[in-house]
């Protein structure tokens, strides 16, 4: 019996004549991310993606799971290929879902029929079949509005397929088939999601931190590596850029008056992020604001903070509450390395009154009190980069 | 030289093993706690073996905790599991053969007022999922049942029976003991729908006195230690370092070998198998489809603890019953329906990949001498 995953395109399957560019992104997408898995064939039908496995014990629970986390996906299933006979689709129905079937008490039985010149009907598919598994199972009853399990035919171009389980895809575009962009990345709850929330728009991540020692740890870095490491399972490869920032921190606290420390920093954030994101090939950077939550996120703190960027700033985030934003964390499984207690650069040198509703006028003077070109062309040179691949 | 037939009591650690436990005694001595570098080294040291455990399940790093042996993981499964929900759902289903670091948890609970539901296999002494599923109800708060058993390396239908009981009582958590299975045949918890999963570290040429538990994220399990707060406060106490760091590297050097590890070892119970059919007087007690690693025979008449001794002054080693139960007779294999005469000279022999053929060879003649020899 030869089992295949299936896997059907999420609105991507609406797109016109560039549809192939979408479906050849999606494609190197999973073939890249199972390919630690075994070697498998991909190939591509009527919005639909097959996946089969060249090896016979190939681990198809994993392939699923992994595939799962991929952009581009509405749903997916394994399944069981049938020949497009109705006798090979009921014995292998009857063999290949025994397990499931025999400990189950109801159960429907669905069909779609692609290829309109298989000789049976789709009612006539579900009730001669269901009749079949009916007496092959005596647990089992008919229930077609609440069924235990619904048993799946589909008749298509070479092959009939047969499955029980239909998983919802991530959804999104493929990660890539919307260009670049560069995630400021703080080690927060906010950041990660901002850029899943991206990458699932199809946009390819590459991540910037700024650390601070000895005012932050290196055990903080090791943290934002590890929610870095964890985006890869929905975003693939990422680049991570580490800033060294103390030199700026402590300029800023020394030069500049204490109400814009926070402004003043994340504007020369922007200006370091803009300007590694130009090397890179980033379209734009992305950052987890949402209007409101902090002093450095207000409207007037955010139009002093975009006067820096040349570039367009997405922030998913803007209109979501907390707790949307922790709902997310939690099922992208980030929210318990996010809120490991090390500290971060930025609450390094915190205000202890921020100005709320900065003026820009006021804060440009406020910077210019010093020259901090040197430094931030310094902090740019040593930035170092790291890839992180898939965690597994 | 001895010839050690006892790998499901206890291996030989693994080179990799021992060189890792060193190297944390000699150089990476820092506590992980400490924030200095020396802590963070002996963390990320923790944290490796960690990740090379949580990849070898395909689980996340996060969701794997250490501790002191499966006897250990299996107590916070079931008393840790029933204090989070068994308030109000009483009922606790286990195997009948479950180890005794499962069934006397589980009978300890009892006496708190669990309801426990040994399910036991059919006449063929095979297990059936349905019998699970019936012994399941809504008061049911956890289902324990092993993947290998100890005593005769039958394979219970754990992904079978967690599948459909997952899928008619959602709320039961599930747990399954998995110390003769890991590592030598795939232990993947999403695929067999476990949400708890108990590793030891010395059956798989690790060191002693460390295992592991695997916890579905979301499912609480109180704890049974408390403290500094050390495994996220799962398992409290200091991390040991050289054990965590043997662990992990015994997993990193059997896991891509497995495969082909598992092929050796069937090819080796079939040869001793084969051997064994010629002798006289002898009943195998494990399935056909039995895990090849343990393999239960018996010596009809010979009494088991006689053969034992009998084998090992020839330097043969072997095991009757489980060796936690030092020689007390567990019952296990009566589950299995093993007629009492043969239970009483059931001897266990367990092999690794490393066995020899000439090992099998000689412990089968020491036996067929041990057959004439021993007076019944």
């Amino acid at each position: 019996m030869k089992e295949i995953v299936l896997v059907k395109y999420g609105e991507m399957a609406l797109k016109g004549l560039n549809k192939k560019t979408f479906e050849d992104m999606l494609t190197k997408n999973i073939k890249r991310r199972i390919k630690s898995l075994g070697r498998f064939i991909c190939t591509s039908a009527q919005s639909t993606l097959y996946i089969t496995p060249e090896e016979d014990n190939a681990d198809l629970s994993e392939v699923v799971d992994r595939v799962g986390k991929i952009f581009g996906i509405a749903a997916l299933c394994r399944a069981c290929v049938c020949e497009k006979d109705f006798d090979d689709i009921t014995e292998k129905s009857v063999d290949y879902l025994s397990g499931i079937l025999s400990t189950a008490s109801s159960f429907k039985v669905t069909a779609k029929r692609a290829d309109k010149s298989f000789p049976m009907k789709s009612p006539d598919i579900c009730r001669e079949l269901g009749g079949v598994l009916l007496e092959r199972f005596p647990n089992l009853h008919v229930d077609v509005n609440n069924p235990e399990i619904t048993v799946t035919v589909e008749i298509r171009d070479t092959n009939a397929y047969v499955h029980a389980e239909n998983i919802k895809g991530a959804g999104g575009l493929p990660v890539g088939s919307s260009g670049k962009a560069m995630l400021l990345l703080s080690g927060g709850i906010d950041s990660p999601v901002a850029g899943w929330m991206m990458a699932k728009r199809g946009v390819h991540i590459a991540a910037i931190h700024y650390v601070s020692p000895p005012y932050t740890s290196e055990r903080a870095q090791l943290k934002v590596e590890q929610l870095c490491e964890k985006l890869t399972d929905y975003c693939g490869g990422i680049g991570f850029y580490c800033v060294p920032f103390t030199e700026i921190q402590e300029a800023i606290k020394d030069n500049c008056p204490e109400e814009f420390f926070t402004i003043i920093m994340r504007r020369l954030m922007m200006e370091i992020a803009q300007r590694i994101a130009a090397k890179d090939g980033c379209l734009a950077l992305i950052t987890g604001e949402s209007v409101g939550q902090v002093a450095s996120q207000t409207m007037s703190a955010i139009a002093c903070t975009d006067a820096v960027c040349r570039i367009p700033v997405f922030r998913p985030l803007i209109g979501m509450d907390k707790t949307e934003i922790i709902e997310i964390s939690r099922k992208i499984d980030t929210f318990e390395t996010s809120t490991l207690p090390y500290e971060d650069c930025c609450t390094v040198f915190t205000p202890r009154h921020p100005k709320v509703r900065p003026v820009l006028a006021d804060v440009e003077k406020a910077q210019n009190s010093f020259d901090f070109e040197p430094l931030i062309a310094e902090a740019v040179e040593k930035t170092e980069l790291k890839i992180f691949n898939f965690s597994r | 030289m001895a010839i050690y037939l006892d790998n499901a009591a206890t291996t030989k650690p693994c080179t990799a093993a021992v060189e890792a436990a060193l190297e944390a005694m000699r150089v990476n001595y820092g506590n992980p706690s400490s924030l200095h570098r020396a802590g963070l080294d002996a963390q990320l040291a923790v944290d490796k073996s960690r990740k090379i455990i949580a990849d070898s399940l395909g689980v996340d790093s996060s969701t794997v905790y250490f501790t002191s042996g499966a006897t250990e993981s299996n107590n916070l499964a079931l008393r840790g599991a029933s204090a989070a929900y068994g308030r109000k759902r009483r009922r606790i289903v286990i195997s009948s053969v479950e180890h005794a670091s499962v069934e006397e948890t589980a009978a300890d609970l009892e006496k708190r007022d669990f309801e426990v539901v040994r399910v036991t296999p059919g006449e063929n002494g095979r297990f059936s999922a349905m019998d699970f599923l019936a012994a399941c109800n809504d008061d049911t708060c956890l289902l324990s049942m092993m993947s290998v058993n100890n005593e005769t390396g039958d394979i219970l239908p754990v992904a079978e029976v967690f599948a459909a009981v997952k899928r008619k009582f959602p709320h039961i958590i599930t747990h399954c003991d998995c110390v003769q299975a890991y590592m030598k045949i795939p232990v993947k918890p999403a695929a067999m729908n476990a949400d708890i999963v108990s590793l030891s570290a010395h059956k798989i040429h690790g060191v002693k006195g460390v295992g592991a538990i695997y916890i579905k994220k979301g499912v609480r399990v109180l704890p049974l230690v408390t403290g500094g707060k050390q495994e996220k406060g799962i398992r409290s106490g200091t991390e040991s370092v050289p054990l965590i760091a043997a662990f992990g590297a015994a997993v990193d050097e059997l896991l891509p070998t497995m495969n082909e590890r598992f092929s050796r070892v069937a090819e080796l119970k079939r040869h001793l198998l084969g051997l064994v059919d010629e002798i006289d007087g002898i009943s195998v007690n494990s399935h056909d489809e039995a895990s090849p690693y343990v393999i239960n025979i018996s010596a009809e008449g010979k009494h088991s603890e006689i053969m034992l001794h009998f084998l090992e002054n020839r330097g043969i080693y072997v095991s009757s019953g489980s060796a936690c139960s030092k020689g007390k007779q567990s019952g296990v294999l009566e589950q299995y329906r093993i007629p009492m005469k043969r239970a009483d000279s059931a001897i266990r022999v367990s092999i690794t990949a490393d066995t020899t053929v000439e090992e099998l060879d000689s412990f089968v003649e020491a036996l067929t001498d041990g057959i004439k020899k021993i007076r019944s």
